[in-house]
């Protein structure tokens, strides 16, 4: 097995071969997940804690039921309400875990970095369930697996990646995946809502969005946050749906059978228009989901399995 | 007391020359320089004491520009003894202090406390430095005078930006009638708030919040024009970037009174430093891009940037052991500015006698001091040491309170022998 990761903290460390082997095992389980029995025993006895410092409702739900249908036991502690508050710091939050042994951690963090430090003072394995504005690999790696069924490939495909890239760790993480893939990715925003020195991430950058949609296989929309909206980045809703929104006048542009993408929640009639949204022949924002659950179980999967090497090897 | 320092290489940073001879020190100041072999053998033998350096380097100690001290109000992160003994070993013989403490140094009684305190518990100079506006709040300016008098080398709100310039300008009038000395953080707050990083592609990959370079050209640009409008004597506390330079050689060629000053970090590490979110090298401003460093390196090397410090900043393990953003910035430097900066000699960047000008003889003569001089009359503050000599550093070892270095684990070259100050030896390497 080709997976050697003892976390699952960005994009930016695995190599190809890992994310092959980790789709494949997603791929499986997502076969699992429309059966009748929806169950595998891959996390069987193992403690699985979800750290959200930061609130989600869906990629913790995905997690969690990840978790139980591989027969981990899942604890959710919301962060927000809790010790942080009081003034606990994080090492201090990641020492008393270590007390609870768990062997699974998944981590959102309002601020880059974080899990990462995290993962540097617990004793199992960590997955990055986003943190600030640097990573979300599993959001990026459901996506590869939602292109890869829809397209049959993920490689020499056109994808476009519009929105707010600056503030999306959802843009950073499919960057880093589908580049490394072997993909062109082209990145549709204005100038405000992209980082800096973005001309060095072997991207082509367009702010029109017509122009950057031209014969694109994929076009993956992104959210754009509502403090955003009047923070200054760009004059009003209205003037950016006219210029950003994905329509169906934007979309033709794209191949006939371009795939819409969106990590959700998604601002109807803010960055996407509601009909094309519940397009069953270009949307696959249902199977992001569906598929969200089976690549969270396959990397809780090789996780676990390295972690019990570890472990094995460490007793011995 | 009297003590001949023989077989050394004399680094005289006044005549930027390197020499093989002797300094022989009478009391508290330097009495003599000797290069002749025949008037060294002559002195030695009139000398109570004679020391052979062994081919070693005797420089003037090192005047170390923006030291911050725990003191009053954080002496678990520093105290002037702490800092003292670093500074002694580190080579460093006056430390000019930060008015960044708490509360902040702008008052005369509190500049009067920091002298005495130095006075009992340090064993090399301290120059304080006082407050620009009260509580470096940038509304009212302190008592200039007072402060001068009480002993106050510059006036500086350190990384706090007066953002008033109308504020500004009145500080900077005001202290040109006395011919005060204004430190500067130049930096536009607006681009900067909230940064942790320099922008580009590597603050951008790892989703840190950063502030263009050009933020601090900006600020330096403002700068500038108030310096012109007043007349002011202006020295900026650090210039880490390229497009700061020209803007710099502009001002100093115009006539201003303008100098400036970068830290040894920006000198010796770039932003790729950060790592995986490294929190001990969090900076104020944040650690530049290559090209960046290249180019303040070569305006040390030209003497366009005028002095290295070590912008000694102790921070706790607490206060670092956080996420990136939440960090608090700086870094130690009192015992690694040594070494760090050797490596810009030993790489062939800057030569020996310009680069310990920066670090001696420039701050000492910008601020008005008389140390920083290998020549007659000028008081015995001298280091010894050997610049060749490689180590790997552990940070445990430091003698400060507080062990945030970024060279944990270095490899590094140079180290200190002996430190005097006023003659007096206040450091021998065991």
């Amino acid at each position: 097995m080709s997976f050697r990761q003892s976390h699952l903290l960005g994009i930016e460390h695995l190599a190809p071969d890992e994310i092959v082997t980790l789709l494949d095992l997603a791929a499986e389980y997502a076969a699992l997940n429309r059966s009748d029995r929806k169950h595998g025993d891959a996390l069987d006895g193992l403690t699985q804690i979800n750290m959200f410092f930061e609130n989600s409702t869906r990629t913790q739900a995905s997690f969690e039921l990840a978790g139980k249908r591989l027969g981990a036991d899942v604890m959710n502690m919301s962060m927000q309400a809790s010790s942080i508050k009081k003034g606990e710091t994080l090492i201090d939050t990641a020492l008393s875990l270590n007390a609870m042994h768990p062997d699974l951690l998944v981590v959102r963090h309002p601020q880059s970095g974080a899990v990462d430090l995290l993962a540097q003072k617990v004793n199992c394995a960590v997955l990055n369930a986003g943190d600030g504005r640097h990573e979300h690999p599993t959001q990026a790696l459901l996506d590869a697996l939602t292109i890869r069924n829809a397209k049959g490939r993920l490689h020499r495909l056109s994808i476009a990646i519009c929105g707010d890239i600056a503030h999306s760790r959802v843009a950073r993480s499919n960057i880093l995946l589908l580049g490394k893939m072997e993909n062109r990715v082209r990145l549709v925003a204005p100038p405000t809502l992209l980082p800096a020195g973005i001309e060095n991430f072997g991207v082509e950058v367009f702010h029109d969005m017509k122009a950057g949609l031209e014969d694109v296989d994929v076009v993956m929309m992104l959210r754009l946050q509502k403090e955003r909206m009047d923070g200054g980045f760009i004059p009003s809703e209205r003037e950016y749906y006219h210029r950003y929104g994905l329509d169906a006048e934007k979309l033709a542009h794209a191949k006939d059978d371009a795939i819409v993408m969106h990590p959700g929640p998604m601002n109807r009639g803010v960055e996407i228009d509601g009909t094309l949204a519940d397009d069953i022949n270009r949307s696959v924002i249902q199977d992001q989901v569906e598929m969200g659950v089976a690549v969270r179980m396959a990397a809780m999967d090789l996780l676990a399995r390295n972690l019990r090497e570890r472990r094995k090897e460490a007793a011995a | 007391m009297s003590l001949l320092l023989t077989n050394a290489r004399l680094i005289d940073p006044e005549a930027l020359t390197e020499t093989h001879g002797a300094v022989y020190i009478d009391g508290t100041t330097i009495a003599e320089v000797l290069t002749d072999p025949a008037a060294i053998e002559a002195r030695a033998a009139r000398a109570l004491r004679v020391e052979d350096c062994g081919g070693k380097v005797l420089a003037p100690g090192m005047v170390d520009l923006g030291v911050k001290i725990g003191e009053p109000g954080e002496r678990h992160k520093e105290s002037f003894r702490s800092a003292g003994l670093a500074a002694a070993a580190g080579g460093v013989t006056t430390m000019v202090t930060r008015p960044d403490t708490l509360p902040v140094t702008d008052t005369p009684e509190q500049l009067e406390f920091i002298t005495r305190r130095a006075a009992e518990a340090s064993p090399v100079r301290i120059a304080p430095m006082s407050a620009l506006t009260k509580g470096r709040a940038g509304r009212e300016m302190v008592e200039i005078g007072f402060m001068l008098d009480a002993g106050a080398v510059a006036f500086t709100d350190v990384d706090h930006v007066v953002t008033d310039t109308r504020v500004f300008s009145r500080c900077l009038t005001y202290a040109r009638s006395l011919g005060a000395l204004v430190i500067a953080h130049p930096q536009d707050p607006g681009l900067s708030a909230g940064a942790a990083a320099t922008s580009g592609k590597f603050a951008s990959l790892k989703g840190l919040p950063a502030v263009s370079s050009m933020a601090e050209r900006m600020g330096f640009d403002r700068d500038m024009a108030l310096v012109e409008m007043t007349g002011a004597r202006y020295h900026a506390d650090q210039i880490t970037t390229a497009r700061a330079l020209p803007a710099l050689e502009r001002a100093k060629a115009n006539g201003l009174d303008v100098t400036a000053g970068v830290s040894i970090h920006h000198l010796t590490l770039n932003e790729f430093d950060l790592g995986d979110y490294r929190t001990f090298f969090k900076l104020t401003p944040p650690l530049r891009s290559e090209d960046d460093r290249m180019a303040v390196v070569e305006a040390v090397a030209t003497g366009l940037i005028d002095t290295v410090s070590s912008m000694h900043t102790p921070q706790d393990e607490e206060s670092k052991r956080l996420p990136f953003e939440e960090a608090a910035a700086g870094a130690v430097g009192l015992q690694t500015l040594l070494p760090a900066a050797l490596r810009l000699a030993h790489e062939g960047l800057i030569e020996l006698p310009r680069l310990w000008a920066a670090l001696s003889l420039n701050p000492a003569r910008r601020l008005g001091l008389p140390q920083g001089r290998l020549a007659p009359g000028a008081p015995a503050d001298l280091v010894l040491f050997d610049p060749g000599a490689p180590f790997v550093l552990d940070r445990f070892t430091l003698l400060s309170k507080s062990k945030n270095t970024p060279f944990d684990s270095a490899r590094m070259e140079g180290r200190v022998t002996a430190t005097w100050v006023g003659g007096q030896e206040v450091y021998r390497r065991a």
